[in-house]
């Protein structure tokens, strides 16, 4: 039988606000345990959560961005249950009446494009951390985590693929990330994802049971988790059995999912509206207030891209793929005045590659617009060959000093002496009388023997498109 | 000097006839004097003392407001920081808290003298002060009655004279009951009126603390202290706070009384009925028009209230689960076992109960039928308090159906004990103000008038009361014993 693969997906993003949700704690990650937690995250008695505005701003960006319905009216509620690392013993989220309601995203894989519902999206508070190792036989509880904003996007149960939702995935990464609401750090667990997985008959109009896959922590892992989850599925129907709705964990190491709890262990959340939390009211006022904060999204940037710098398809994908790489290209044209395409191939190549090799950010590159700039300016005006601007940009890399710098310091400015350049020509072809013979009888290839030795002899400081022209009229 | 209203004290303080630090050692001796109320959980002598001699040196520069130098007592679910908050349970036991609530903060900052911390039913539950985990407390005009609850430390000691004044929490009647059984005045504030940070929740959407005191003038006092917007609390409301003494001296000539016909239907004790009778002549003295109007839905108001309030208390008694601070249960073999013997052994039996109908009634598939529902007729009580409050300018009715009852009388009974709240909850649903007045006695127990006005009307209602208090002397009653 053929077998289609339906899957939705929940995404968590921790909202990049300064402070927690309802509380006045710094979000910042990383900080010693439990010294990120106030009196309001601790759950002390009496406490009271006041909601942070930059919260309900982000998530009204976010909406706006997916062209969602944004609730004129939205409420929180308790969503009820015990665990050590949950202080109050219920976490403050939204059930009925979310703040953004039903949007997209469109995607694309193997060129063509698809149109992912996303159901809702909701703003909640985030748990602590239990750690169960290095307490002997206790744990240890970190509630640094408790009450940071997160925003979890449901979307539709629109995809057909592991590939689709991957693309799904990568496509909101970006986006979150553009608009500025979430760091996207997923070693951190800013950006989290659970998968509800199921397979039907294909031609079959209601969907099969589905599982969910807690906990995704990377693209990779999205993909491997869901591969082996409708596989699972798969034989397990095809052997006789039948899926359970059921709650499964992936296991990044044994490469396959496992059952945590089934729906029958499930718990009863008991739902209610948070009497401590007014209802959130937004207008056509504030929306516009929003939308004027909005950045320039992903798909008009990478339309504007191939318009506005005549890119093609792979360098706008590249140059696109994040708000800072986009910012610092466009600020290398406008600085360097260099034309587009010459910006982009440096930057694609030479200053990506290094950056990933080094494990680094644009935002961390020790190379900054400025400097690099300086180096292409020399390559256009042919101070330098594009040969020699490879060795100047190790250097920029190395240390602080400017293009203009290092090529004056080594001694890398081109030969423009036609003089010069012609002597070593007359010595070169003096010294190599065969391969004259060789070329002359038609052997063009020799011809780059002879460009080589001269660029040889110049220690590569000789424009290439000189010595090509005067090769060529010495050698008829 | 124990008899002194507030603002006699204030004078007699500014004259140096008294210094704080006698004043608070005055009460402090009182308060040793008297156990057998057991109105204290803890007496905080030392930080009363270090706090009166602030407050003389404040007086001393011609500083401070007329709640400096002047003890008070706070009901033990405000929490006090570096003093044990017990909320009257086991649980929080040995708990000291580390923060201020608001109320206590700005009550500082007033001046006032903490001479400690009173007994309540545990987390506010009850109506009678025999859930608290440290004894019930006893009614001062009558050692075998109850005080009334969930305030009924707080009740005592004001009628007692062992403290000038206290602050309160009602929810449903917890602030105005034991008022009208201990023959104090009472008042619970629009909700929103007062922050609620820092006083430990029992049902977020209907608790609201409060003032109780001696007379009409003291509490407009103390409320001006107490009252206004907390950035702390998003349900406290942005809206100023008028001068409450200012408001004290307004003629009722032309006021208008509403007198619910459902307050004085069966079950009303007919003492109890008369009392009020009279006290609303009184009002027809000065001047007030008197007419009947309705709240069609009052008898919904107990099952209503016993579905919202049991469901946010159920969430809000969630955190005490023995991980953070609070009582935990000894050697617990695993988390389950941690957190069921912990909340098993440390919560009362009426806790327990209200946290049982709070779950049950959230549970999936109930829902609807009683969550919901009960908001439904939440709504319905508003409207017809909106419809009367439209008619009149203040509705008028007892505080409870009877004077204060013997101790353990209702104790096993909990219907029974819920049901003799009928007269206060529907007003905590509705989010109303509304206050207790001494009107007279009845088998030498004191009856509480209620009065309840319209959204932040407490002005109106303080000098509606304080007229009265001006041509009636109930409220300067004294229970034998403790002159």
């Amino acid at each position: 039988m053929e077998w289609e693969t339906v899957i939705g997906l929940e995404i968590h993003t921790q909202l990049a606000t300064q402070s927690k949700i309802f509380s006045g704690a710094a979000t910042a990650y990383g900080a010693e345990p439990n010294t990120q937690a106030c009196a309001v995250d601790l759950g002390l008695p009496g406490v009271l959560p006041v909601l942070n505005a930059d919260a309900v701003h982000m998530a009204v960006k976010f909406g706006l961005a997916i062209e969602a319905q944004i609730a004129p009216y939205s409420i929180f509620a308790r969503k009820n249950y015990f665990y050590p690392d949950l202080p109050k013993g219920y976490q403050i989220s939204q059930m009925e009446l979310p703040i953004v309601g039903l949007g997209h995203l469109d995607i694309e894989v193997d060129g063509v494009t698809k149109r992912i519902g996303i159901t809702r999206a909701h703003l909640e508070e985030d748990a602590g951390k239990s750690l169960h190792e290095d307490f002997h036989g206790l744990s240890g509880i970190d509630l640094n985590r408790a009450g940071t904003p997160l925003l979890e996007i449901v979307s539709q149960p629109d995809m057909r693929s592991a590939k689709e939702a991957v693309a799904y995935m990568r496509k909101l990464h970006e986006l979150v990330r553009y608009l500025g609401i979430c760091d996207g750090n997923m070693q951190e667990g800013s950006f989290r994802c659970d998968a509800n997985v199921s397979v039907r008959p294909k031609g079959q109009a209601e969907f099969g049971t589905r599982a969910e896959i807690k906990n995704i922590n990377s693209f990779k892992f999205v993909e491997k988790a869901i591969n082996f989850e409708v596989e699972r599925q798969i034989d397990l129907i095809e052997s006789g059995g039948k899926v359970v709705q059921e709650t499964r964990l992936y296991d990044a190491n044994k490469d396959e999912t496992r059952s945590m709890r089934s729906k029958e262990e499930a718990n009863d959340y008991r739902y209610f509206p948070d009497p401590d939390l007014l209802p959130v009211f937004i207008d056509e006022a504030y929306k516009a207030q929003v939308k004027a904060t909005m950045p320039e999204l992903p798909e008009a940037k990478k339309q504007r891209f191939k318009a506005q710098y005549g890119l093609d398809e792979e360098n706008t994908a590249i140059l696109t793929s994040s708000r800072p790489l986009a910012d610092y290209y466009e600020a290398l044209v406008k600085a360097s005045g260099c034309e587009a395409k010459l910006c982009a191939n440096w930057v694609t190549g030479d200053l990506l590659g290094a950056l990933n090799k080094a494990g680094l950010d644009i935002t961390e590159s020790p190379v900054d617009y400025q400097r690099l700039g300086g180096l292409l300016v020399r390559i256009a005006d042919d101070t330098i060959s594009g040969k020699i601007g490879k060795q100047v940009f190790e250097y920029l890399w190395q240390g602080s000093a400017t293009a203009d710098d290092i090529i004056a310091e080594k001694g890398l400015k081109q030969v423009t002496d036609t003089g010069a350049i012609e002597a070593i020509i007359d010595q070169i072809i003096a010294a190599n009388p065969e391969q004259v013979e060789q070329y002359r009888s038609g052997k063009d290839k020799v011809f780059g023997f002879f460009v080589g030795q001269v660029m040889k002899e110049m220690q590569g400081k000789a424009s290439p498109g000189e010595v090509n022209k005067m090769l060529k009229d010495k050698l008829k | 000097m124990e008899n002194q209203s507030i603002t006699e004290l204030a004078k007699s303080l500014r004259a140096k006839h008294v210094s704080s630090v006698e004043l608070a050692q005055i009460y402090l001796q009182r308060i040793k004097q008297h156990p057998e109320l057991n109105c204290y959980i803890s007496v905080t002598e030392e930080f009363a003392l270090q706090q009166a001699l602030a407050a003389d040196v404040m007086l001393a520069k011609g500083e401070g407001s007329l709640l400096t130098g002047i003890p008070i007592a706070h009901k033990d679910i405000f929490c006090t920081e570096g003093v044990k908050t017990s909320c009257g349970s086991k649980m929080l036991d040995n708990f000291i808290a580390p923060y201020n609530a608001t109320v206590v903060e700005k009550l500082n900052r007033a001046g006032a003298v903490m001479l400690g911390k009173l007994n309540m039913d545990e987390f506010a539950m009850g109506s009678s002060n025999e859930t608290s985990y440290y004894g019930p407390v006893k009614n001062p005009w009558a050692l075998a009655a109850v005080p009334g609850g969930s305030s009924g430390g707080s009740a005592a000691a004001v009628s007692a004279r062992l403290a000038v004044c206290a602050t309160g929490t009602d929810t449903g009647g917890s602030i105005r009951q034991p008022a009208s059984h201990c023959g104090i005045t009472g008042l619970k504030p629009t909700y929103g009126r007062v922050s609620r940070y820092g006083m430990i929740a029992y049902a977020s959407s209907l608790d609201q603390g409060g003032p109780m005191t001696r007379s009409a003038e003291d509490a407009a006092v103390l409320l001006q202290a107490m009252a206004g917007y907390d950035d702390k609390d998003s349900t406290s409301v942005d809206q100023p706070v008028p001068d409450y003494s200012a408001g004290l001296n307004q003629s009722l000539q032309g006021v208008s009384i509403g007198l619910p016909k459902e307050f004085f239907g069966e079950g009303l004790d007919a003492g109890v009925a008369a009392t009020l009778q009279a006290a609303v002549a009184e009002y027809q003295k000065l001047g007030a028009t008197v007419k009947e109007v309705s709240i069609p839905n009052l008898k919904l108001a107990i099952p209503a209230y016993y579905v919202i309030a049991p469901a946010e208390c159920s969430a809000n008694l969630s955190r005490f689960d023995g991980v953070r601070f609070g009582y935990r249960c000894q050697n617990p073999e695993d988390l389950l076992d941690l957190y069921t013997r912990s909340r098993g052994e440390a919560f009362g039996k009426e806790v327990k109960r209200r946290i049982l109908m709070g779950t049950y009634a959230l549970s999936a598939g109930y829902y609807d039928a009683y969550y919901i529902k009960a908001q439904k007729i939440r709504r319905l009580i508003s409207d017809d308090f909106k419809q009367a409050l439209a008619e009149v300018d203040v509705l008028m009715g007892p505080v409870a159906p009877t004077t204060a009852f013997a101790a353990g009388e209702m104790i096993d009974d909990p219907i029974a004990m819920y049901l003799s709240d009928i007269y206060t909850i529907a007003v905590n649903l509705a989010g109303l103000p509304a206050m207790s007045v001494p009107a007279g006695f009845s088998g030498g127990k004191p009856v509480g008038l209620q009065i309840i006005g319209n959204y932040f009307a407490e002005q109106q209602l303080l000098n509606i009361a304080h007229q009265y208090q001006q041509i009636t002397d109930w409220h300067q009653h004294i229970p034998k014993g403790f002159e």
